[in-house]
């Protein structure tokens, strides 16, 4: 009686409506944990940008919020790349300034004003519960599972390897693109699934604002086609396919070009090929399967097999000849590097130069995924289990996002959302089978199994899987197992909070460190220097520094620089390279020509801050050596042993050179005679201290992390800086030069 | 020889088993076709100078052409199964919307 009881009410509590209401409670939960777990660095220090590029994109959403959209779409900036200036407008990726300016302008016709930095700096978190949601879909289409998806959803949203670029304050590209990337999937599959062209046309929409946004975009491009030429290998085509390909990519082309960044890419070069390839093919495989439905015949078919393979061999000849005649762009530095490893480090020093493209050890996969790396190949198994149309797309993508995060650390970010899915499916799965509260009787199992038995086995599914699944008996491994499963997955929650809280929640703009006491002290000397930059130069004073503070100049000191985070123009870089690694003569000119008024450069050497120019001065050195081999030799860094020294050891061109110059000028007076130590490189440094001639220390922040030096104008009299500050010194000039020397006549 | 008789078999099985409203079509995607090859044939013969313009102007009728087959294959009577949350209405429907969204960003495009 009791136990009847008890199960109505179960079933009355196990509606439809329930159902749906505890979706909706936890997926809002989900989206609750992904926004709160990002702003760690927020509650800490403060709501302001990280990180160097997120400044340029601060900075160009505020000038679009300030000037329309129109001005900011034919945007010339003149206050970078200076002289060249640079036509932002047309090299940006406009999705996340646009994005955030309509919710500054929705927020504000809700009157609710809220401040564009603010929206800047939480927009990332906004997202990342929208990226939970999209998940949760993507993974719903995957399998029948009705906990796969909330899984997957919880994944996604605390996973390290997508916090890591989606934190508050980290206003970047990717913040918006990885919803919009598996926004995208999650209607492609729809659309293969339906053979809709309406939701052909939708995921065509989205991926044009993907491209919009991310130059990541390229990765759905290249992969939407593999999917559908594995699905034609497998032999798999249907009309579904045609429909839901062919509307995605005439639209979505069509809708990339729109962008002018993009512009005629996707006709010209390598990375857009295979999309353009599969278009073609599916056109033929479209005619042959028609013409195969009019007529019969059987050497008819293997006549039409040899033309599918011809077809695509004349196709693949003709792209590559195109590609050799030079009608199609090959692949750019930055994708080739991803196939040959070792191309940027020999070629593009200044694509090895960053240290998000380096390859991915062991332990990052651990990091940044905890639990659900070993999760996921179990998932793609499962994929491999019931093979649908989208199981082979969770397969290829699985493949593909392994073999790019492997090769770059930056890829992760891609990876991150089928490890979510993949996870997900096999959790669910293990959840499914243990939780179930049932326990099968003999009888069942039997019948079952010779219900089985009867029915013919698919020739290739594995033997394994033939038998059918009744149930699990014993209720201690129910209990074991589930219990097993809760406490990896409390966990991978205690995992995801702890690294975000302590590995990706840090503004590089503020440094912190701890004291004795455990009270927190921040060491502010970027801002301060910029500040000063912002106060005390003229409006239009340009700016020198290395190009990975090129952005944070422009945004927070607002003042014109020479290079920045942009690194369009090789050349410029290498000629601020030049001039750091030369001396002071070769350098004083290059200044002159480049109007340069301030030189900036970062100096971690009284607080043990090893991310400074110095440690960066060999990238310096050789991307200036790329252009000029003669001038800029790496091996004279270097003494005779090889070593790349700065205390008394250093080679006479180091110490010559301007970057050295300016990090150690005036450093040996703070110690005591003879005691100047430098903590980055803990070693001793020379008593003496550089000598500097044609330009003069304007500002040192307090920690000296930042110095900022002033050019000095050209001598009045005509003389060359050496020889006006040796005079000054009150150095006599040398008895010999007054000996009639070797000088040529005056020329008029 | 052999090619006379697939082709003689594909024209008799057309011309049999194609409804009126899909010979409609087909129509349709013949002219598309024609116009196609004719600004293929233009641009080849007299250069590719406003490249946008012919792009979008190629593009219009190759994306026109693919979303009249796809409108084709879900309206014709032998694919059913292929589509069971599809009716010929509902495909209409969608190619309208689609053809919409082509247009505007072909109009878009050539400036």
């Amino acid at each position: 009686m009791a136990v009847e009881n008890q199960g109505t009410a179960l079933d009355a509590v196990n509606s439809h409506s329930t159902r749906t209401l505890l979706r909706t409670v936890i997926l809002f939960l989900i989206a609750g944990a992904a926004i709160a777990s990002r702003l760690f660095s927020v509650i800490r220090f403060e709501s302001i940008i990280h990180e160097f590029d997120p400044w340029f994109n601060f900075r160009a959403t505020k000038y679009l919020v300030a000037n329309g959209f129109y001005k900011f779409w034919d945007w010339f900036d003149d206050r970078t790349w200076h002289p060249l200036g640079r036509v932002t407008g047309g090299t940006l990726y406009p999705g996340l300034m646009v994005t955030s300016g309509v919710i500054y302008h929705a927020l504000k016709a809700l009157t609710v004003p809220v401040d564009i930095r603010n929206i800047c700096v939480l927009l990332a978190p906004a997202f990342s519960g929208l990226t939970a949601f999209a998940s949760y879909l993507l993974t719903n289409e995957m399998t029948t599972s009705p906990s796969a998806g909330l899984l997957a959803a919880v994944f996604m949203g605390i996973a390290p390897g997508y916090i890591s670029r989606s934190v508050a304050g980290s206003y970047d590209n990717e913040a918006i693109a990885i919803f919009l990337l598996v926004f995208t999937f999650y209607l492609w599959i729809k659309a293969l699934k339906l053979g809709s062209m309406l939701w052909g046309a939708v995921c065509a929409l989205f991926y044009g604002y993907m491209v919009s946004s991310w130059g990541g975009y390229a990765f759905i491009t290249c992969l939407l086609p593999m999917h559908a030429l594995v699905l034609i290998c497998m032999g798999r085509y249907s009309t579904r396919l045609y429909v839901s390909y062919t509307t995605w990519y005439a639209l979505g082309t069509l809708a990339s070009m729109q962008i002018p960044f993009v512009g005629f890419l996707p006709v010209k070069t390598s990375e857009h090929m295979p999309a353009l390839g599969i278009f073609g093919f599916l056109q033929f495989i479209g005619f042959i399967q028609y013409v195969r439905s009019a007529i019969s015949g059987k050497q008819f078919q293997t006549f039409l097999a040899t033309l599918v393979i011809a077809t695509f061999g004349i196709g693949l000849t003709g792209l590559v000849a195109l590609t050799s005649l030079g009608y199609i762009a090959p692949w750019g530095g930055r994708f080739y590097s991803l196939w040959d490893t070792s191309y940027a480090k020999i070629h593009i020093p200044i694509i090895a130069s960053v240290s998000e493209h380096q390859p991915t050890a062991w332990p990052a996969f651990f990091f940044d995924l905890s639990m659900l790396i070993w999760l996921f190949p179990a998932g793609v198994y499962m994929c491999f289990n019931d093979l649908k149309d989208e199981h082979v797309f969770i397969v290829v993508y699985a493949l593909f996002g392994s073999y790019f995060a492997g090769v770059m650390v930056r890829l992760m970010l891609t990876l991150t959302p089928v490890v979510c899915v993949a996870a997900a499916i096999a959790a669910s799965q293990i959840l499914d089978s243990y939780l179930s509260v049932e326990t099968p009787t003999e009888a069942e199992a039997e019948k079952s199994a010779e219900a089985a038995a009867k029915k013919p086995g698919k020739a290739g599914s594995l033997r394994g899987s033939e038998k059918p699944v009744i149930g699990v008996f014993s209720n201690v491994s129910k209990l074991s197992v589930v219990s097993a499963m809760t406490i990896y997955l409390l966990m991978f929650v205690t995992h995801c909070t702890w690294v975000t809280s302590n590995a990706y929640s840090s503004p590089s703009v503020v440094l912190a460190s701890r004291m004795p006491d455990g009270s927190q002290h921040i060491i502010d000397d970027y801002r301060e220097a910029y500040q000063w930059l912002r106060q005390n130069t003229k409006e239009d004073a340009k700016i020198m520094s290395w190009w990975d503070y090129g952005y944070q100049i422009g945004g927070m000191a607002d003042r014109p620089t020479l290079v920045d985070n942009n690194t369009w123009n090789n050349t410029h870089i290498a000629t601020v390279g030049k001039a750091m690694s030369s001396r002071e003569e070769v350098s004083y000119p290059i200044m002159r020509q480049h109007e340069v008024d301030y030189v900036l450069v970062v100096f971690g050497g009284l607080l043990g801050y090893s991310g400074d120019d110095i440690n960066k001065f060999l990238w310096m050195v050789r991307i200036a050596e790329g252009i000029w081999p003669d001038e800029v030799k790496e091996r004279n860094f270097f003494t005779e042993r090889g070593e790349y020294r700065v205390d008394e050891g250093a080679t006479e061109t180091m110490k010559n050179s301007l970057m050295y110059k300016l990090s150690y000028y005036n450093f040996h007076t703070m110690f005591p005679p003879g005691q100047a130590a430098d903590r980055v490189r803990n070693v001793r440094l020379p008593s003496q201290g550089p000598v500097l001639n044609t330009l003069e220390e304007a500002f040192t922040s307090e920690n000296w992390i930042i110095r900022v030096y002033k050019v000095k104008d050209l001598d009045n009299v005509g003389r060359d800086h050496a020889a006006v500050a040796a005079f000054e010194r009150g150095q006599k000039k040398k008895k010999a030069a007054k000996k009639a020397g070797p000088r040529a006549l005056r020329v008029d | 020889t052999s090619w006379d008789v697939v082709f003689q078999n594909i024209y008799t099985h057309y011309l049999k088993e194609t409804t009126q409203r899909t010979k409609l079509i087909d129509v349709f995607l013949a002219f598309l076709v024609v116009v196609g090859a004719l600004q293929f044939a233009y641009c080849v013969l007299a250069g590719n100078y406003p490249f946008n313009a012919f792009l979008s102007g190629f593009s219009a009728t190759v994306g026109q052409f693919v979303l009249a087959i796809s409108l084709r294959i879900q309206t014709a009577t032998t694919d059913k199964n292929e589509f069971p949350s599809v009716s010929p209405e509902r495909a209409f429907a969608d190619f309208i919307v689609c053809s919409l969204i082509l247009h505007f960003f072909c109009i878009n495009f050539i400036n």
